[in-house]
C-alpha cells in the first residue's frame, strides 16, 4: 500500500470542454422537440470534465491507499476475507451475461437459467436444506428474507399476528436483532453463558406460542460450536417456532456438518465471505436463503424451476410465496463468482476447507494466548476473541493494538464485538493464509505486546506509517459535510 | 492440488503439533458425530481452469444470442467506456471489505464521497447514502424512512404508475414492517391529481408520505408540479422514485421539493448483467439527514491538518444501534458507486445528454415507423415520453418477441398480450431498429 495519501477528488481535475468517453451514434438525428419545458431540469447538471487518461490515473491512485485481501493478510472476524480466485472474474464479466437484460423472456436465457439453478442445487447439498432462492442481495437482506419466509410459515398455519417474538443470542450480530426489526418482529435477547454458548436454562422460559424463531450463527461469534444444538432446536420447535441459521460463520463447517443437519429450518449463506466472491469494499454481495422441506413454497418470488418435462428451466411466481424482495434474481453476476469457485474447488476440495480454516485460526490463538487474554479456552473454529492484552497493566486498549496492525501492513481484526467482553479483539484468518503469513502475524502481534509494555506511547499513538492519521470522526458527525463543494 | 489453500501435508502436521493436535478431527471433537457429514458433498470434483471456462462458454451458448436490448422497464443498456471497467477491477478497491479502517481505506472512502455527491447533483438532493442494494429495494427503505420520520403515521399512497416489480417490494416489505400502502389511481397513464387529493382529504393526518414515480413504468414524464406543497400542506413527505440517467436532462426530484428521491442508478453505465449487480440510490433533504438507512461517508481531517473521510452518523446503523437501527443494511452495493463515480466523470454531463439525445431520438424512430403501419399505436398518445413507452398492438406481442429473438432482437417488455414497453438508447443501430420494425409490420 503506498504510504503517501492521494487526496485529489475527481472534481479538482475537471477542466472545462474535456470529455472521457465518445457516445455511441446510433445514427438518428433527433427531429421533433424536445420536452415542455416545464419537465426539464432548470439548473444545469454540473459533472467533471477529464480525459481518459486523467480518470484512469486518478482510480489508480485512490486504489493505493487502499488495503484489501489482495494487498495483504486481513484477518477480520466474521468477515470471512479469503482470498477471491481470479477466474471468477473472468466468468462473471463473460460478455454473452453482461448484457443479458433481467427480463429476457426464458427462452433466451437457459444458461443463465441454469447457472442459478446450478448454484441453487449446490447449496442446497452444502447446507442440507430442500430448495434456495439467490435472490437476497447480501447477508443481511437474507436475513430478512430468511425471517419473512418464516412469517409467510406461519401465515399459512393462520399464526402470522401471534408468532411475532425473534430470540437472538446477546453475541448475534447486530444484523440480527436489525433483521427482525425491520420484518416486524420483537427481538428477545436470551443471555450467554460464560462460555460464549446458548444457556439453555435461560432459553427454556422465553419459549411460548408467541415465538416465530430463535436466530443462531454455529459457530458462535465467539468461534465456539453450539454443542447443544440438537436440544436447542428441539426446545424452539416444541413451541411451534423455527430455528434460523445466520451463515456468516458457515465457512469452519464446510467439510464437517450442515445446518440442516443441525435442525435448522431456514438459513442463509453470504457469498461474499464462504464462497469467495470479493467483497468490493462493502458489497455487492449475495445472500442466498434456504429452506428444508415443505417449506419451499414460501420461498420469494421470482424463482427458477426445472421442468422434467422438456428439460427446460422457466421463471415462475408462486402464489403462496412470501412475496418478492427484489426486482430481478438478484446478484447474477456475484452468483456466477460462487458457482465458478464451487465448480473450481470441487467436493474435494470444498470438503478441506472448514478444517483448514480452523487449524489456521487455532495456530494463531495458541500461539499469542500467553500474551493476549484469552477469556474461554477450549475449542474454537474460524475465529477466536481476545480480550485485549493479557497486561492490563500497560493501558493500551484493543483499538490501539488495532492501529499498531495497520503500521506493521495487516488490516486490523474486527475490535469491540461481540459485545461479551470490553476489549474484544476477533480474529479470522481463512483458510487461504499461508503458515508464513500466519508466523509473521504472530510476530507482529507479539511486537505489539512487548512494544505495549515498553514503549506504549508508540502503541497508543499509532498508526503512524498509514496515509492518513486519526482521522476527527466527532468533527466529521458534529458538522457533516456529505458532498463536495 | 488447490490452488487458493497453500497447506502442504508438511505444514498441517507441524501446526497440528503446535496447537498439540493429532489430527485435524480433533479440532472438531466438540461437534457429535450424528451431527458430522456421513460422506462427501454429492458435488463434481475439482477442476482446472481449463475446465471451468469451457462449462461456462457451454452456459453462454445455452443463451439465445440477442445483440440488440430494445427492453427497458427500468433497467437500460447504455454504453459503458472500457476505462470504468478497468477501474472497478483494481484489487484494491475490489478486495476491500468496508471502510471501518479509515486510515487504509481512504480509496473506497474517496470514491463514495464522489458518488454521494455525483448523485445529490443529478437528483437535486442535499444528502446521499453510500448505496442500497437495488432500485426496489431502495424504495422500500424510502418508504419506511418515511414512516420512521413521521411519528403516529403509517399510511404511504403509492402510484399506481410505479414500476410493478417496485412495487412487489415494496408490499412485501410494507406488510412484514406493518406499513399501509394504499394505490394513487393512474388517470391516462399518469398519476391522478385530483385521486390523490381527494385521498389527502380524507386520510391526510394519517399519510406519512406520497411515493410517486419519473418517468412512470409507462415511459411517462410526469409533471410532478405542486405536488410537493399538496403533500406538505398535509404534513406527509414526497418521495419520488426515479431513473437515474434521465435526471440529466428531466426536472429534479430537488426541483420538484421532494423530500426523498430514490431509484436504481444501474442506468448509469452499469452492464445488465441479468439483474444485478445494480445500484439503488437513496437521496433526502438535510433534514432527513438521521433517518437515512445505511452507511454515509463524510469528510473530516486528520491530525495533521490532512483531509480524509471517515464514515460518519454511523449511531443510525445496525452495528451500534442494533434492532433501533434505522434499516438492517450491512453489505450494500459498494464496488457499484465507483463504476458510477467512474462513469459519469468519464461520460459527463455533455456525454449524458447527448446520450439522452439519442435515446429519445430512436424510440421517436421507432414509434414513427411502428405506427406508420396502423397495426400499432401508442397506449397514452397525449403524454410526454422521454426513451421509453407503452405500445398497443393489434398483434399478439408473444409473436412479435418470438420473431424478434430468432433474429437476435429483444423488442421489448411484455405488458400484456397486446401492449408491450419499448425503451431505446444509444446502443441500437438503425439497422436492428429498422429490423424491429420490419418484423412488427409483417405480422
Amino acid at each position: 500500500m503506498n504510504r503517501k495519501v492521494y487526496d485529489k477528488l475527481i472534481f479538482e481535475l475537471s477542466h472545462e470542454g474535456r470529455r472521457g468517453a465518445r457516445i455511441p451514434d446510433n445514427g438518428i438525428i433527433l427531429r421533433q422537440a424536445a420536452l415542455p419545458s416545464e419537465l426539464l431540469r432548470e439548473a444545469p447538471l454540473s459533472l467533471p470534465e477529464v480525459d481518459e487518461p486523467t480518470a484512469v490515473r486518478h482510480y489508480n491512485n485512490m486504489s493505493t491507499n487502499n488495503f484489501g485481501v489482495d494487498t495483504g493478510f486481513y484477518p477480520l472476524g466474521s468477515c470471512t476475507m479469503k482470498y477471491n480466485p481470479k477466474i471468477n472474474e473472468e466468468m462473471a464479466s463473460h460478455r454473452c451475461f453482461a448484457r443479458l437484460h433481467p427480463f429476457t423472456p426464458a427462452a433466451a436465457c437457459q444458461g443463465a437459467l441454469r447457472l442459478y439453478w446450478t448454484l441453487q442445487k449446490a447449496l442446497c447439498e452444502i447446507g442440507g436444506m430442500a430448495e434456495f432462492t439467490l435472490n437476497p442481495f447480501a447477508g443481511a437482506h437474507g436475513e430478512l428474507t430468511g425471517l419473512m419466509t418464516i412469517r409467510a410459515y406461519h401465515a399459512s398455519r393462520g399464526d402470522f399476528d401471534r408468532r411475532r417474538k425473534v430470540i437472538v443470542p446477546d453475541s448475534a450480530h447486530g444484523t440480527n436483532p436489525a433483521s427482525a426489526a425491520v420484518c416486524g418482529l420483537e427481538v428477545v435477547e436470551v443471555k450467554s453463558r460464560p462460555d460464549g454458548t446458548v444457556d439453555i436454562d435461560a432459553l427454556a422460559p422465553l419459549l411460548d406460542d408467541s415465538v416465530a424463531a430463535m436466530m443462531l450463527t454455529n459457530p458462535n461469534t465467539l468461534g465456539i460450536f453450539e454443542s447443544n444444538i440438537p436440544q436447542i432446536a428441539e426446545m424452539v420447535h416444541a413451541c411451534g417456532g423455527l430455528m434460523y441459521y445466520d451463515g456468516a460463520n458457515l465457512n469452519p463447517m464446510l467439510g464437517v456438518a450442515r445446518p440442516g443437519d443441525m435442525g435448522f429450518d431456514v438459513m442463509h449463506i453470504n457469498l461474499h465471505k464462504t464462497f469467495s466472491t470479493p467483497h468490493g469494499g462493502g458489497g455487492p454481495g449475495s445472500g442466498p436463503v434456504g429452506v428444508r422441506a415443505g417449506m419451499e413454497q414460501f420461498l420469494p418470488n421470482p424463482r427458477v424451476v426445472y421442468n422434467d418435462s422438456d428439460h427446460s428451466f422457466s421463471v415462475e411466481y408462486e402464489p403462496e410465496a412470501l412475496g418478492s424482495i427484489s426486482a430481478t434474481l438478484g446478484n447474477f453476476a456475484v452468483q456466477a463468482r460462487a458457482l465458478s469457485y464451487i465448480l473450481t474447488m470441487g467436493s474435494d476440495g470444498l470438503m478441506q476447507v472448514g478444517p483448514l480454516a480452523t487449524l489456521n485460526a487455532t495456530y494463531i490463538k495458541e500461539a499469542l494466548k500467553d500474551l493476549y487474554l484469552l477469556p474461554i479456552d477450549g475449542l474454537t473454529k474460524h475465529e477466536f476473541v481476545f480480550d485485549g492484552l493479557a497486561d492490563k497493566s500497560t493501558g493500551i486498549t484493543t483499538l490501539n493494538i488495532a492501529k499498531r496492525l495497520l503500521d506493521m501492513g495487516y488490516h486490523a481484526p474486527t475490535i469491540y464485538f461481540p459485545l461479551l467482553f470490553h476489549e474484544s479483539l476477533m480474529i479470522e484468518p481463512t483458510e487461504t493464509e499461508s503458515r508464513e503469513t500466519l508466523d509473521a502475524f504472530i510476530d507482529a502481534m507479539r511486537t505489539i505486546a512487548r512494544e505495549a509494555a515498553e514503549d506504549p506511547e508508540t502503541v497508543r499513538s499509532a498508526p503512524h506509517l498509514t496515509p492518513v492519521t486519526h482521522p476527527d470522526d466527532t468533527a466529521a458527525a458534529i458538522n457533516p459535510i456529505v458532498t463536495f463543494s | 492440488m488447490y490452488p487458493y489453500l497453500p497447506h502442504t501435508r508438511a505444514d498441517i502436521d507441524a501446526m497440528l503439533k503446535a496447537v498439540g493436535a493429532e489430527s485435524l478431527d480433533d479440532l472438531y471433537a466438540d461437534v457429535a458425530p450424528q451431527l458430522r457429514l456421513a460422506q462427501p458433498y454429492n458435488l463434481p470434483q475439482s477442476a482446472d481452469e481449463a475446465s471451468v471456462e469451457r462449462y461456462f462458454d457451454r452456459l453462454a451458448d445455452e443463451n439465445l444470442p440477442l445483440r440488440a436490448c430494445f427492453a427497458g422497464a427500468g433497467f437500460y443498456q447504455h454504453h459503458c467506456p472500457a476505462a470504468v471497467r478497468s477501474i472497478a477491477s483494481r484489487s484494491e478497491f475490489l478486495t476491500a471489505y468496508t471502510p471501518y479502517q479509515p486510515e487504509i481505506s481512504q480509496g473506497t472512502l474517496q470514491y463514495i464521497f464522489e458518488y454521494q455527491t455525483i448523485m445529490c447533483r443529478l437528483t437535486g438532493m442535499e444528502v446521499s447514502n453510500a448505496s442500497m442494494y437495488d432500485g426496489a429495494t431502495a424504495t422500500a427503505e424510502a418508504i419506511m424512512m418515511a414512516v420512521a420520520a413521521q411519528r403516529r403515521r403509517n399510511l404511504v399512497l403509492v402510484a399506481e404508475t410505479l414500476s410493478p416489480y417496485v412495487r412487489r417490494v415494496a408490499d412485501t416489505y410494507a406488510r412484514y414492517h406493518g406499513v399501509e400502502l394504499l394505490t394513487i389511481p393512474q388517470a391516462d397513464g399518469a398519476t391522478d391529481r385530483t385521486a390523490l387529493e381527494q385521498m389527502l382529504a380524507e386520510r391526510g393526518k394519517e399519510v406519512a408520505a406520497v411515493l410517486v414515480p419519473q418517468p412512470n413504468f409507462f415511459g411517462i414524464v410526469e409533471d410532478h408540479t405542486g405536488l410537493a406543497e399538496l403533500c406538505h400542506s398535509y404534513k406527509a413527505l414526497l418521495i419520488i422514485n426515479c431513473i437515474a440517467s434521465d435526471l440529466a436532462v428531466l426536472r429534479t426530484p430537488g426541483e420538484y421539493g421532494a423530500d426523498i428521491a430514490c431509484g436504481d442508478a444501474q442506468s448509469l453505465g452499469i452492464p445488465l448483467n441479468f439483474g444485478g449487480p445494480y445500484l439503488g440510490f437513496l437521496c433526502s433533504t438535510k433534514a432527513l439527514m438521521r433517518k437515512m438507512p445505511g452507511r454515509i461517508v463524510g469528510q473530516t481531517t486528520d491530525s495533521e491538518g490532512r483531509r480524509c473521510f471517515v464514515l460518519t452518523l454511523q449511531a443510525r446503523e445496525q452495528h451500534i444501534r442494533r434492532e433501533k437501527a434505522t434499516s438492517n443494511i450491512c453489505s450494500n452495493q459498494g464496488l457499484m458507486t465507483l463504476w458510477v463515480a467512474a462513469w459519469t466523470s468519464l461520460v459527463g454531463a455533455e456525454g449524458l445528454r447527448e446520450i439522452n439525445e439519442r435515446s429519445r431520438a430512436m424510440a421517436l424512430y421507432l414509434l414513427e415507423k411502428l405506427t406508420a403501419s396502423g397495426k400499432a399505436r401508442l397506449k397514452f398518445p397525449s403524454q410526454p415520453f422521454l426513451n421509453e413507452f407503452a405500445l398497443t398492438t393489434d398483434y399478439d406481442v408473444d409473436d412479435l418477441i418470438s420473431a424478434c429473438m430468432a433474429r437476435g432482437i429483444l423488442p421489448g417488455v411484455k405488458i400484456d398480450s397486446h401492449t408491450i414497453l419499448i425503451a431505446a438508447t444509444e446502443t441500437v443501430t438503425r439497422e436492428d431498429a429498422d429490423l424491429l420494425c420490419d418484423i412488427a409490420n409483417n405480422l
